[in-house]
């Protein structure tokens, strides 16, 4: 019988030619091979919670298999000699176990835990990014959203994750919960009850945080990305000003194969630091911890960083309760209730409406696919640079005992510290990032309409000494060379507008000839200065 | 933009690049800028770069050859001291971030170095409203309301209501009903373990391991953490009811005496010993860092500070109560023992607090 030949080079088009009779993706697949993306560095920032994300889910696939989340008490047996024979949850136990029986564990585990601290971080920074750029405002305004509402789960899973393994550090972050949600006004005491099955720490807490951890929040947490990432193909990413970029298109390179390309070989890296840091960094040795017991604590017990500043809130709260009496009874609001329940109340509500906010009080109602520059928006980067001090007293005040102690400073001087920076500290960043944004502004304007500052004096033949500066357009017919601010960065070094040696390329050798040096520096001066104010800027 | 006919309306002398422009030019991009990195191909720059890219991909490689030999070949598990077992974490991150350090940086120089250089400007042309679409899926809309009848049907319209409503009621009962729990019955809030202790049938101050305490094993100025002498007393089952039984000096024993009764303390103490609920009154954390010299009780998760020789009053931090002091006596046989429950909720505030 004679074989049929297979043309093993028309094979790939053959298949295509079959998929397409069936599916017709021919113009769908092409559109998306063809989206354009905008490029800068700071758009990768989003990219690093995604691929930790991804790396969270492979690592927690991972320790799943090996872990058991019950609360029965078990004598440990493990190969961990110190902690032998000591009676612990069936939790720590196989956490335990993770660490260092099962081959492979411990860097699993620490991969996850730095994987979970990068996944918060890589949130917050490219937050800040959208902040300050401009990039939530209309039409924007619902990824925002779900960004502000992907935070809040981030943390939430995080904190499951924390109490998870039942050492005594998660333990006492899990009694200071069940404080918490009993200082709920009314219902306080039955939320906490029904939470955890009775009175604290009770039996099931663990295994109604486990399906929380691995089931519950995650797939809330993937929905949401995918919304955030159709949201993002379907109105497409925002751009900086620049040559040729306009509000009406997006400038930069084709999804396929360039962008691809750098994402794909950006998610290795991710991965890879992930691997250095869970591989060479130890993260929460819980086997120096030991098993959770209510009458046991030590100092310097913070939780992960991301919860700091909860913390640092927390601490800083005044002994301020109320009491009354009412129908024969007495009640009473305690001070947790403010820094943990009230206060991320804000924190949640306040983000989730800026974009609203920010457009009524500016009264803007078109929609912006441009970026800002923060100094073109003083009052927005000062209000974003005022949340930011505020974030970090509670942060540092989160860690004031190991501050205290390692810098030899009396303890409730640091509390002191935090109480009165909260106050004083925000509106002093206000007040000089504002400043700070206006002069930018105004060196700006003073560079477009002067030129670069060359850092040549001459002499004129009258005897007065004049810095050389190059103006960045040719004059006009009065001897005017000013041009009008674009949102975009103004060079204002020499070799940023090409009049330096282009660099030699090479490491020890040169591998080109470069070429000719120039004799005498490429300016062309333009002497007469005027005064320059603070530009408007556009909208 | 005309319509495309499928094939009808390519250019048969199109071909190559062309065909990549007119896709993407249909797909509403423009490549307005696209030329090789390298117009002339082999040159001693370019077969560098595909060294450099050629030689990251072998160490990728190369690093999780290692990362599976030293996941088979080294001990796992735990042994005291500096040996072998410590060395496989360290090692398999190693390898493990350099074979993907080794294929990211591979990716990206190629990216970066070989790919042509590209600009593409895509319009954004779907981004602007379509007014005759909205008002064409406007009308459609309403003619579902339409269709429906249900603002000409008040009775059906009503009926839907009261049906669907108990339907939601429906779904969250269980949720919420398999929750629930009262925490007044049995009240759990008001005690603890040493819940009906009198001084006809006092309860035994135990150590961890359940051995009673003699007033003379806590030191002058020392404290020892005590809890219920009952079954699994000093287990997570009783997390509330664990006290710092503390043996004051002379002088400041004699000051907390003084003390006592402004607090309606009076006849809590057993001779220079006292002791207080170690659950702080904040956040529950164990307040159990004990400064001797100052007579101070620290808790170290908010730092809130109870001053032992005056009820263990809360004098810096965030708490607002004092630790309750367990009443405690010695009994026959010469051991501490508690003599009532604490008179007051243990542990942080609540609504329902008095």
């Amino acid at each position: 019988m004679k074989r049929r030949k297979v043309d093993v080079a028309a094979l790939p088009a053959a298949t295509a030619r079959q998929i397409d009779d069936r599916f017709q993706v021919a113009t769908p697949l092409r559109r998306m091979f063809n989206k354009v993306f905008p490029d800068h560095w700071s758009f990768l920032l989003g990219e690093i919670a995604l691929y930790s994300f991804i790396v969270l889910l492979l690592t927690g696939t991972f320790i799943a298999l090996f872990f058991d989340p019950s609360a029965k008490e078990v004598e440990y047996s493990g190969s961990y000699t110190p902690l032998k024979g000591v009676v612990m949850s069936q939790a720590y136990n196989t956490a335990l176990n993770i660490s260092f029986d099962v081959r492979g564990g411990l860097v699993m585990r620490q991969m996850h835990h730095w994987a979970a601290l990068l996944f918060m971080a890589a949130i917050i920074v490219h937050m800040f990014r959208v902040f300050f750029t401009g990039a939530f405002r209309k039409p924007r305004e619902a990824n925002w959203i779900v960004g502000v509402s992907l935070f809040w789960l981030g943390f939430l899973e995080g904190f499951c994750g924390y109490g998870l393994p039942d050492d005594a550090l998660s333990g006492t972050g899990l009694r200071i919960a069940s404080a918490i949600t009993l200082s709920i006004p009314v219902v306080g005491t039955w939320v906490t009850t029904s939470l955890f099955g009775g009175e604290f720490p009770g039996d099931v807490i663990l295994d109604r945080m486990y399906i929380a951890h691995v089931l519950l929040v995650p797939a809330i947490i993937l929905g949401l990305i995918t919304v955030h990432m159709a949201l993002l193909v379907k109105q497409k990413h925002t751009q900086w000003p620049g040559p040729g970029r306009t509000n009406h298109n997006v400038v930069g390179v084709r999804m396929f194969p360039g962008f691809a390309a750098k994402g794909g070989g950006f998610f290795m890296i991710v991965f890879s630091v992930i691997a250095f840091l869970g591989g060479l960094f130890q993260i929460n040795p819980i086997w120096l911890f030991g098993p959770y017991k209510a009458s046991v604590v030590s100092a310097a017990s913070q939780p992960d960083w991301y919860v700091m500043f909860l913390d640092g809130s927390t601490r800083l709260m005044p002994a301020w309760e109320l009491r009354w009496h009412m129908f024969g009874h007495g009640y009473t609001l305690p001070p947790i209730l403010w820094p943990t329940v009230v206060l991320p109340g804000i924190l949640t509500v306040l983000p989730l409406f800026y974009p609203f906010i920010e457009a009524r009080f500016t009264r803007d109602k078109t929609a912006h696919h441009l970026l800002q520059r923060p100094r073109d928006v003083p009052t927005r980067s000062a209000l974003g640079a005022m949340a930011i001090t505020f974030y970090m007293v509670l942060f540092l005040s989160g860690g004031n005992d190991v501050i205290a102690d390692k810098f030899n400073i009396s303890l409730n001087a640091t509390t002191w510290f935090g109480r009165i920076g909260i106050l004083v500290l925000p509106p002093l960043a206000y007040y000089v990032t504002h400043r700070i944004c206006l002069g930018l502004q105004q060196h700006d304007r003073e560079v477009l309409v002067h030129g670069i500052e060359t850092g040549i004096l001459r002499r004129s033949v009258d005897g007065r000494f004049y810095e050389v500066h190059q103006p960045l357009a040719a004059a006009d017919d009065h001897g005017h060379a000013e041009l009008d601010y674009a949102g975009w960065v103004v060079p204002k070094k020499m070799n940023r507008v090409g009049a330096l040696m282009p660099s030699v390329r090479g490491f020890f050798r040169p591998i080109e000839q470069p070429p000719g040096q120039p004799t005498e520096a490429p300016v062309s001066p333009a002497p007469d200065r005027e005064e320059i104010g603070t530009g408007t800027r556009q909208r | 933009m005309s319509t495309h006919e499928p094939g009808a309306d390519l250019d048969p002398g199109m071909t190559g690049f062309d065909l990549v422009r007119e896709g993407a030019r249909r797909d509403g991009v423009e490549i307005v800028h696209y030329a090789p990195k390298f117009p002339v191909p082999g040159t001693r720059r370019e077969r560098r770069i595909e060294r450099t890219i050629a030689s990251m991909f072998l160490l990728a490689g190369a690093a999780a050859t290692a990362f599976v030999v030293i996941y088979i070949v080294l001990p796992v598990g735990y042994s005291p001291g500096y040996n072998s077992h410590k060395w496989m974490t360290p090692l398999l991150g190693l390898t493990l971030g350099l074979t993907l350090l080794g294929i990211g940086m591979a990716i990206i120089t190629w990216q970066k170095k070989l790919f042509p250089d590209e600009i593409a400007v895509q319009s954004r042309h779907d981004q602007i409203p379509n007014e005759a679409e909205r008002t064409l899926t406007g009308a459609t809309m309403l003619n579902m309301v339409e269709e429906l009848g249900i603002k000409r049907r008040p009775l059906l319209r009503r009926a839907a209501l009261a049906g669907l409503a108990p339907v939601g009621i429906l779904a969250a009962a269980p949720i919420i009903g398999g929750l629930l729990k009262d925490p007044h019955h049995p009240d759990i809030l008001f005690h603890t373990g040493f819940a009906g202790a009198t001084k006809d049938n006092p309860i035994r101050l135990v150590r961890d391991d359940g051995s009673p305490i003699r007033p003379e094993e806590v030191s002058v100025g020392g404290q020892m953490t005590a809890y219920p002498g009952i079954p699994d007393g000093s287990s997570v089952k009783y997390a509330d009811s664990s006290a710092l039984l503390i043996r004051l000096r002379a002088d400041d024993a004699l000051t907390l005496q003084v003390n006592l009764h402004s607090r309606g303390n009076e006849g809590r103490m057993a001779g220079d010993l006292v002791a207080y609920s170690k659950i702080c009154t904040h956040a529950g954390c164990p307040a159990s860092l004990y400064e001797q010299q100052t007579n101070r009780l620290l808790c170290p998760c908010h730092q809130s500070q109870f001053l032992i020789t005056n009820n263990a009053e809360p004098i810096f931090g965030p708490a607002t109560r004092k630790l309750p002091m367990l009443p405690i006596s010695v009994d026959d046989e010469g051991y501490v023992v508690a003599v009532s429950d604490y008179t007051e909720p243990v542990g942080p505030g609540f609504w329902e607090r008095p």
